[in-house]
């Protein structure tokens, strides 16, 4: 046994100097426990544990922080430098340097402005309210709706990504990879549609069949993945993934079935589903935000409180801390994984209801989207805590919000969206790069740490 | 190499670990560093070895002061460290694990294979270290990889060696070939810092024994002082080296297992067919050199493995079959042997860890909603009943010294009304101080009429707590003697030998009989091997 573990790893406790290359040296035996466990012979935990730790643990909030701005910067120099007029003003470098400059910041500037005013605020729907003939027709017409059209596109955006983020982010408490977002998603998605189009039930009681269902839907598919890893030891991260390429598939062939297509339709789409399954707008005809914006909150809350207000929530963290330990005192953790991939499952289902009930009220082939994946980088980037995921979920979805608006108004495309977001998640998974990038001392990093340590329970 | 510390001083917020220590290490000197478990001396080591740095105070060599800003530093000045935990790549074999970081190449960067077993082969023979260069460190027992870890050092030439409690990890017989080798290090002119809580180690090996409390240097005595007297000094206070205890008073037997049979990982016979019963009132300790079926049979009492045959009764009901949680309903309290790996959740704080077994009950849990400030309350009393030494019951137990880790998980586990305790090395890695609290609570629970199993492979421990005891060898009891037998005996017993011929009869009547003699006192000098 270790003689002392002071508070502090030792490592942390020595300011690195900004310019010692050595401060990134991460094959000095100066390692952190972490590490030194993980090489000690005898028992090693898995490497997934280790991932899951410095997920969870080992990120602050001034990393994450630093990782959005690094990533909006280098998105800025990746605008400029792809447009052609940039590109071809730098080609006169030398000849019209002003130019080269101006040029550049213009479109990266342009491009961001156009984002901001897509998925937060655009001053010029407030000038158009002043040219209303009064404050009445201004809200008759739509005018005052467009002010907040911008937020509600985010939030809508956002909605899907905080539900199967959540699934995400709860699995990974309890030690497991939840790679199947999308299979789930579109268990649940089958389910609603069905009900959506298939019976028919009073105005109030559809919408929350459809929501139930879609909820069921994926917890079978959640379910299944836990209790195979359970009953056979397969590996949640292989079923997972498999399953998201068998339930692609299962879509694609349903819709073609004379069960699911749209009567008339020779396209893989499914019928409309019916008005009384529509979720209820919250702000108006105008603007697309919908009930299930407030669902994804309340299951924020919801898993929050699971996890740290539950004896159910204590064995999942106790699992995915420890799981051996919590065998020895007695938790069930076969239990734990199936129960934890069945709420997971359940909530990326849930995300499900937000596209086929709250925007698009169909389904296509295609209807899953990127859900799965960007689930996983929602979840990285809320460092698998409820409050992030719902931050980090609002973040892209203002990301793709603005994106839309921004290829609308500037030439700029739309995928530049997904590489900001890529670049987030590949600052926060090395955190080492960020602080070298900012010449952030580990000291301060750690203050961060360590409030975030007591967090943990709460 | 010549080493000197002057005044280091290290603190951590309010704790000083390290207060103005001062040390000198003579060339071919076995330094022994004796202390407490969080008296300091780690941190005096990670300060050596560049880990951190100090917040005052100089390290000279050779009478030239040295900056170590990181390990690097350390071993360019002639340091080595092995460390209590390994740093070895298991997959790895020796002479890679060697040369690791500092690769012998041919052209083209190819690795030289050869240089390097060379070079491993060479230390070996010099110092005694048997190793095979081609084995992989993971197939290679604890007390090898080890040397392995030595050697290491060597090849980047140390001169000062630092040992971080080397015999923790090793059998008796591995120590005694550690100090062989450490005896042929000091002949060879290095100097060897070594760090340990273990009294006749140091007595046995140490040319100084420096020891250390509370992060300062409280003496300096020649190896040849008195047990008493070191852990007086280590402790601060007379040690009392037996604990008492008063007579066992079994009373009816609560827990009955009957040729039990389990099977390890790989499906063989890790215990096969053990019988014994174990009364309210009284200590069973179940010797034995390890590996020879305990942790199985441990487990399988606790419901954590399966059983291939066999029965095992708790007050005359069968729980064979029974989970581990249904059990701990039952009254099983359980110590685990690897308190880290099964014992605690190192991420979760003081509190959590001591409801860890509970927390789905009143008055912890209401439904499903836990009840943390039920749990914080518990934790606060447990703390100070136990005198766990931490900042808060919000602190990582992880970051605990193991001797508080092992308070935390007894805290715990004795909060239940326990019938049975089942402890496996209860007090494996500690000091002193928390060995006699640890035995003091244990013999406590006895007496409120608790049937306890205690597995240890210390000798000093079982004849220390048991009031009969029984040897497992190769999964088998092979008989059950009183706390009086001799040592010589138990030794035969654990060997496999069978001394009186008589092992099957000892094995069919494991009856109270046995444990009368349990009031005679100990051999003197066995009581005093239990440091």
């Amino acid at each position: 046994m270790s003689d002392e573990s002071p508070p502090v790893s030792p490592e942390d406790q020595q300011p690195i100097p900004p310019e010692d290359p050595a401060a990134l040296d991460v094959t000095a035996p100066a390692a952190p426990a972490a590490e030194a466990r993980a090489i000690s012979g005898g028992r090693r935990p898995r490497l997934g544990r280790l991932v899951i730790e410095s997920i969870v643990e080992g990120n602050t909030v001034v990393v994450t922080t630093l990782a959005i701005v690094a990533a909006i910067v280098a998105g800025g120099l990746l605008i400029a430098f792809t447009s052609p007029a940039v590109l071809s003003a730098w080609g006169k470098l030398f000849s019209d340097p002003g130019n080269a400059f101006a040029q550049a910041w213009d479109a990266a500037a342009g491009a961001y402005v156009a984002m901001f005013e897509g998925s937060i605020f655009n001053p010029h729907t407030v000038g158009a309210i002043f040219q209303q003939k009064s404050l009445g027709t201004a809200f008759s017409d739509g005018t005052v709706a467009q002010v907040f059209n911008p937020l509600s596109e985010t939030a809508v955006n956002a909605t899907p990504l905080i539900l199967a983020g959540l699934s995400v982010a709860l699995a990974f408490r309890a030690g497991l990879f939840n790679i199947g977002a999308q299979s789930q998603f579109i268990g649940g998605a089958i389910v609603c549609t069905w009900l959506g189009f298939g019976v028919s039930l009073p105005p109030f009681i559809h919408v929350v069949v459809c929501v139930v269902g879609a909820f069921v839907g994926g917890a079978v598919l959640g379910w299944l993945v836990g209790w195979l890893k359970a009953a056979t030891g397969a590996h949640e991260v292989i079923v997972t993934i498999m399953l998201n390429y068998v339930m692609a598939d299962f879509l694609s062939w349903i819709l073609g079935t004379s069960s699911m297509q749209r009567p008339g339709r020779s396209d893989l789409v499914s019928p409309l589903i019916a008005n009384d399954a529509h979720l209820p707008l919250l702000l108006g005809s105008q603007l697309r935000v919908n009930a299930s914006f407030l669902v994804a909150l309340a299951c924020a809350v919801g898993v929050w409180w699971l996890l740290n207000r539950s004896t159910i929530g204590f064995e999942f963290k106790s699992v995915g801390a420890n799981a051996s330990a919590a065998r020895s005192a007695g938790m069930s953790v076969s239990r734990t994984w199936i129960l934890v991939m069945l709420i997971a499952g359940g909530l990326a289902g849930l995300a499900s209801t937000a596209v086929v009930q709250g925007t698009d009220f169909t389904l296509t082939f295609q209807s899953y989207g990127t859900f799965g994946i960007d689930a996983i980088t929602v979840a990285l980037l809320g460092r698998a805590r409820p409050g992030g995921v719902v931050l980090a979920a609002l973040l892209f979805g203002a990301l793709h919000a603005g994106g839309i608006a921004m290829q609308a108004s500037t030439s700029t495309p739309l995928t530049i969206t997904t590489v900001i977001q890529s670049l987030v998640v590949l600052f926060v998974a090395t955190p080492p790069l960020v602080r070298a990038m900012f010449r952030l001392h580990r000291a301060t990093a750690r203050g961060g740490a360590q409030s975030l340590a007591k967090g943990w329970n709460g | 190499m010549r080493l000197e510390l002057r005044g280091i001083t290290k603190r951590y917020g309010a704790l000083v670990a390290n207060d103005g220590i001062d040390l000198v290490v003579e060339p071919g000197q076995i330094h022994a560093l004796l202390g407490e478990n969080g008296a300091g001396k780690t941190t005096l080591m990670n300060v050596l070895y560049g880990l951190t740095q100090p917040d005052e105070g100089a390290i000279l060599t050779d009478g030239e002061p040295v900056t170590l800003r990181s390990p690097k530093d350390a071993i360019a000045v002639g340091f080595g460290m092995v460390h209590q935990h390994f740093m070895l790549v298991p997959v790895f074999t020796v002479a890679e694990n060697v040369t690791l970081g500092s690769e012998r190449t041919r052209g083209l960067g190819l690795l030289d294979q050869r240089a390097m077993r060379r070079e491993v082969l060479d230390l070996s023979e010099r110092y005694g270290l048997r190793v095979d260069p081609d084995a992989l460190i993971e197939e290679l027992p604890v007390g090898v990889q080890q040397r392995v870890e030595i050697i290491k050092a060597l090849v980047r030439d140390a001169q000062v060696l630092i040992l971080d409690e080397p015999t923790s990890v090793l059998t008796p017989g591995e120590t005694e070939e550690l100090f062989t080798i450490m005896r042929q290090l000091k002949a060879g002119g290095r100097s060897i810092i070594f760090i340990s809580h273990k009294l006749k180690e140091v007595q046995a090996i140490a040319d100084v024994v420096t020891v250390i409390r509370r992060g300062q240097v409280v003496g300096q005595l020649p190896p040849t002082a008195s047990d008493s007297e070191l852990a007086a000094l280590m402790v601060g206070r007379q040690v009392v080296l037996q604990v008492s205890k008063t007579p066992a008073k079994p009373a009816e037997p609560v827990l009955d297992v009957r040729d039990l049979r389990v099977e390890d990982e790989r499906g063989h016979a890790a215990v096969g067919g053990v019988t014994f019963e174990v009364r309210a009132g009284e200590i069973l300790g179940i010797a034995g050199v390890q590996g020879n079926g305990q942790t199985e049979l441990c487990e399988a009492l606790m419901g954590l493995r399966p059983v291939t045959a066999g029965s095992v009764h708790l007050g005359g009901r069968d729980i064979t079959s029974e989970k581990p949680r249904q059990r701990i309903r039952d009254g099983i309290g359980y110590v685990p042997e690897d308190r880290q790996a099964d014992g605690l959740v190192a991420a979760f704080s003081v509190a959590d860890n001591m409801i860890l077994d509970v927390y789905d009950r009143p008055p912890y849990a209401r439904g499903i909603a836990l009840n943390l400030g039920a749990a914080k309350e518990n934790a606060q009393a447990r703390v100070e009943q136990f005198d766990v030494r931490t900042t808060s019951v919000e602190t990582p137990a992880g970051t605990l010294s193991g001797g508080n880790q092992q308070k935390v998980i007894l805290a715990r586990e004795f909060g239940r009304d326990l019938r049975v305790l089942l402890a496996s090395q209860p007090t494996r890695g500690l000091d002193v101080g928390s060995i006699e609290f640890v035995h003091k609570r244990i013999i406590s629970e006895r007496d409120k009429g608790v049937a306890v199993i205690i597995i240890s492979a210390e000798l000093d421990e079982i004849y220390a707590l048991a009031d009969r005891i029984a040897v497992m060898y190769e999964g088998q009891i092979t008989g059950f003697r009183p706390p009086s037998v001799p040592v010589e005996e138990l030794g035969l017993l654990m060997a496999g030998a069978d001394p009186s011929g008589s092992g099957a009869a000892a094995r069919a009547e494991p009856g109270p009989a046995v444990t009368e003699p349990a009031d005679e006192p100990v051999e003197p000098g066995l009581g005093e091997e239990i440091l």
